[in-house]
Parts: structure tokens; sequence; C-alpha cells
């Protein structure tokens, strides 16, 4: 392994790598993967994993971290089974490379609080808002990122801005029903 | 996806810089891309649509050019404004809705958080010929290998600004709003910083293989759009085979300026139908002057697809064009009167 073939990514740190002198990037021989070393923050936890820079946000939660509830669907950006919050906001972990994460991350794993469901995993149950369950953990995360930016006001609110996540089951009245049920639990905090 | 060099830069010159002066730059499939949501650049780089050798993560720029300002003079967005953004600013909604209801019928909740408005502007056409790697015959992404789509399924395809060399649909909305209000992109590059319109930034469809005028390695930082008495009486009408998370079928940005009944001014702009953003110049003329009436917004939406040059599948495009555009006039024309 070459020593410039590693570069320390760390969490909202100063510029990173170096930058080539002008021309090398352009005649680079070898197809040797890019190892890096990022640091992350996931549930709260301090995280450091050595990866090829090719690696997405969900690849390495599954893969490097263990936390398999983050599923993928289609990892093209077309399903949304994949999502996570990012510095609470949510966004696809399959079209996010690790590398470039700034903000800490938040999972399925991450929301249960002491033995204490997120209200909005309670309501999916209480709803029945899964069959297979497979994009269940997107449609969570995607819900509670849903009602904090204030679009599940209305039902006809809650079906725009949650059809980034499909559900091959089609429980989405049920998963609508949920969001309705922990909207206001939520907003109480 | 194929190996590649990941670098942040901290600033437009270290951008730059990281981009380096290449001596024979590949403009099919440059060898340095630049990241900024990564949800166009991962999506064809796992395809190997897109296979650069370095990533320049430009995301550490978002403090310079993550800004939305509203002038007199204008409404100016910085190229890292995310879509949701632009699609919740209060004062967008206001004074551009156009600009707003394009953005928020774009793509999910999700990419619009992620997704920047500059690579929004550089998204690539949803041809299956395009993106499968496997399939043979795409001008678009092998010059001189023909066009598959021609021929073959082609019911999303583009009916206006094509050519026999290709017929794909530039899938975004956004630029269809912009291109209607006339904006301008300001871009910064190897040779210094630039002004260009926006609607000439897209190439047509002569050398599908080159769809912007953007040099190698030229950054976008942002997006200005002139102000005008028809930016607040504006809006994006959206057809599309499902109600939401789809690209469109045909699409019409519409901003008027009405006064006593009369057009003094209309900017349109159609999507799903064209090869590129398209503006149409002969449905404003044919408006201008003339009382907004259900007879007057079908003659120029008949005026709008007088070229237009269907294939086997697509045809319906040209009868639903004209709807969309006569609905969307109407409704703009509605909500000022
Ligand atoms: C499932 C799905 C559905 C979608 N539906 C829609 C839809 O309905 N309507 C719609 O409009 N869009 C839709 N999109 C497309 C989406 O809006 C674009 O992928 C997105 O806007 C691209 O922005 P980005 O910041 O993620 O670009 P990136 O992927 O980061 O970059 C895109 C390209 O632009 C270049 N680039 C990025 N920023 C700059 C800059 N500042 N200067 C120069 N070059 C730059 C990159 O190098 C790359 O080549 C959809 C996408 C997906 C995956
Ligand atoms: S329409 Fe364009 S993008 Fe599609 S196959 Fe033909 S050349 Fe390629
Ligand atoms: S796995 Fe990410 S959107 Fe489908
Ligand atoms: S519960 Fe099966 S996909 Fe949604």
């Amino acid at each position: 392994m070459q020593r410039r073939d590693f570069l320390k990514v760390t969490l909202a740190g100063p510029a990173l790598g170096r930058l080539p002198p002008e021309g090398e990037a352009h005649s680079r021989q070898e197809e040797a993967p890019t190892r890096l070393v990022v640091d992350l923050t996931v549930n709260g936890l301090a995280q450091r994993v050595e990866v090829d820079a090719r690696a997405t946000l969900l690849d390495t939660l599954r893969h490097r971290l263990g936390l398999t509830g983050t599923k993928k669907g289609c990892d093209h950006g077309q399903c949304g089974a994949c999502t996570v919050l990012i510095g609470g906001r949510r966004v696809l972990s399959c079209l996010t490379l690790v590398a470039a994460v700034r903000k800490p991350a938040t999972t399925i794993e991450g929301l249960e609080k002491e033995g204490v469901l997120h209200p909005v995993q309670q309501a999916f149950i209480d709803q029945d808002a899964l069959q297979c369950g497979y994009c269940t953990p997107g449609q969570i995360l995607s819900a509670i990122a849903c009602i904090e930016e204030g679009h599940a006001e209305t039902r006809a609110a809650i079906q725009e801005y949650m059809s980034g996540n499909l559900c091959r089951c089609a429980a989405y009245p049920h998963i609508f029903a949920a969001i309705e049920q922990a909207r206001p639990l939520m907003l109480k905090g | 996806m194929r190996a590649f060099a990941y670098i942040r830069a901290d600033s437009t010159d270290s951008a730059l810089r990281g981009m380096g002066s290449p001596t024979q730059p590949d403009r099919l499939n440059p060898q340095v891309q630049y990241l900024a949501g990564g949800t166009l650049l991962l999506d064809l780089m796992k395809l190997e649509v897109l296979s650069p050798h370095q990533v320049i993560d430009i995301n550490g720029l978002e403090s310079e050019y993550g800004r939305i300002e509203l002038t007199e003079g204008g409404l100016h967005l910085g190229a890292l404004v995310r879509m949701s953004q632009a699609a919740d600013d209060a004062r967008v909604r206001r004074d551009y809705p156009v600009i707003a209801q394009s953005l928020a019928q774009a793509a999910s909740a999700q990419i619009r958080n992620m997704a920047s408005l500059g690579g929004n502007l550089l998204q690539r056409t949803r041809c299956t010929y395009f993106r499968d790697t496997s399939w043979q015959g795409c001008n678009k992404r092998q010059p001189g290998s023909g066009c598959a789509a021609l021929n073959g399924p082609n019911r999303q395809h583009a009916v206006l600004g094509v050519s026999d060399q290709c017929i794909s649909t530039y899938p975004g909305d956004f630029a269809q709003s912009l291109v209607a209000l006339g904006a301008t992109v300001e871009t910064v590059g190897p040779t210094g910083r630039r002004s260009v319109d926006l609607e000439a930034l897209y190439r047509d469809a002569q050398q599908p293989e080159l769809e912007t005028n953007l040099l190698p390695g030229e950054l976008i930082t942002g997006i200005r759009v002139p102000a005008g008495p028809w930016t607040r009486n504006s809006a994006y009408l959206k057809i599309r085979d499902r109600v939401s998370y789809e690209f469109a079928l045909a699409s019409a940005a519409v901003a008027l300026d009405l006064s006593e009944g009369r057009v003094r001014e209309a900017r349109i702009a159609l999507g799903g139908v064209s090869y590129r953003p398209w503006r149409a110049r002969e449905a404003e003329s044919v408006l201008k002057g003339q009382p907004l009436t259900q007879a007057n917004a079908t003659a120029a939406a008949r005026a709008a697809f007088a070229t237009a040059r269907p294939r086997a599948q697509n045809a319906f495009k040209v009868e639903l064009g004209q709807r969309t555009l006569v609905r969307a006039l109407l409704q703009v024309a509605g909500q000022t009167s």
C-alpha cells in the first residue's frame, strides 16, 4: 500500500487529503482502490472505519458496523428503503459516499430510548403499518423527518411527502394512519 | 463501480486545482467529477455510465454557495442550495412560485434534501439505452453507435428539439422554470468567471454526447433570475404516470404579466416533451397583446408543438403537452384575475 493511498477523513474537519499537482490526477495508470479512514458518529457513538472510497453509507452501516436495520432495496435512489437521518435530515444512504458524511447519522437502531420505542415505531405497531417489514426502517426514519419538517399536517401532505418510500406490500393507508397517530405525540415532545 | 480518488475541496481554488488542467479532456466521460448531492453521480457511477478517476467533494463550499438572496433586481440561488431549501423558502414561494413548484414536484423528499441546484441542472436523461451499458446503440453514451430508441421503446422520449441522432428527454423540472424566467448561470473555471444564459447552456441534439456548453472543469457557483412583473403570477404544472415521485410526461412552466385582461408578456417553457429545457417562444408571441381565453391558449399550445416530431410510442405527448400548457395558462390567468 502506498502512503498516498491513505486519506484521513474527519468529521467536519478541514480540507482533506492532498490535492495532486497539476496533471497527476489524469495520468492514473493503476485501478488500485483508494482506502480512507472515516470518522463517523452513528446513533451517538463515534466510529472509525477504514473503507474503500467507493463505499456508500448504506454498505458501511450494514457490512462494517453491523447495523443491518437499514435496508437495501434498489441501491439507486428509487425506493427509500435505505433512508437514514444525517444531521436530522432524511437522506438516502445508498447514494451517499460514507467519506462525504459530515454530520451525525441516525438509523433505526438509534430510535429506541431506554427500552421505550419512538412514538413513530410504536404507531407502526399499533396501526399494523407493515407486512413484510422490508421498507419499514426507511418508512419510520422518513416519517420522523416528515413530521419534523412540518409536512404531515394533512393526509394529502403525508401522501405527497412520503412518496419517496415505496412499499411493495402496499401498507400505505396504515403507514399514513401511523404518522397521524405519532405526530401529536412527537410535537408534544 | 470503478475505483476513484476522493478529495474534499474547502475553497473554490482547491476545487479548481483538483480539476487540474487535463491536456485532452474527455468530455464524454470526464475523468474528474465534482460531487454535490451525489444523487446523479453515484447512480451513474454504479451503472458505470460514468467512471471518473477522481471525485472532488464540493459540499465544503456550502457556506459560500449555499445561500438564497432576494433583491429588487431578482433572485440569486447558490449552486449548493438544496432543492428542498429553495422549494420551502417563503420568499421563493411568494415571488417565484414557478421555481418553488418545479422543485417541490421533483424527485422525493430525501432526494430533494440531498440534491443541489447546480447538480440538478446537470442531470442526465433517463433513457434506458443511455443508462444500461449492456445495451448497444446509444449515441449519447457511445458516439456513432446509433440510437436504439428511434425504433425501440420510446414512450418516454421527446417530440421537440429531437434529431436523428437522439430523441431523449431532458428529465428535470427546475431548469424549465428558470428557462421561462430567463435565468443565467454563474460559473468559475480555469479561465475565470463568467455568466451564461441558461437556455444557451444546453446544446441541441445534433451531437448528443455533448449536453452543455460548460467548459471542462467549470464549476457552477450560482443562478441569477431577473425580476419581472410576471414572476409572481407563475406556476409549474407537471403531468406524470403517478401523481408523485415520477418524472414528467409533459410539463409547463408559465409566467404571465396580465393587464386589463390582456397578456402583456408571457413566459413559457416545456418539459417532459423536449430534448432540452424548451422555451416556447412561438406560444409566447401568439399570446402577446391578446386576452387569455381558452381559444387563445389553445392556439398558443398548437404553435408550441408545430415542429413536434413524434415517434411510434410517444405521439400522445403532442396532445398531452398541448393540454398541459393550456391548463397551466388558464390556471395562472385564473389565479391572477
Ligand atoms: C429516483 C429519482 C427520481 C428523480 N426524480 C426527479 C424529478 O422528478 N425531477 C427532477 O428534476 N429530478 C429528478 N431526479 C434527479 C435529481 O433531481 C438529480 O439527480 C439531482 O438534482 C442532481 O443533483 P446533485 O447535487 O445530487 O448532483 P450530483 O450527483 O452531485 O452531480 C451531478 C452532476 O453535476 C456535476 N456537478 C454538481 N454540482 C456542480 C457544480 N456546482 N458545478 C459543476 N458541476 C457540478 C457533477 O460533477 C455531476 O456530473 C431524480 C433522481 C432520482 C434518483
Ligand atoms: S434517445 Fe439518445 S440517449 Fe436514448 S438511445 Fe437514443 S441516443 Fe441514446
Ligand atoms: S436502496 Fe436507497 S433508495 Fe432504494
Ligand atoms: S411492508 Fe413489505 S415492502 Fe412495505
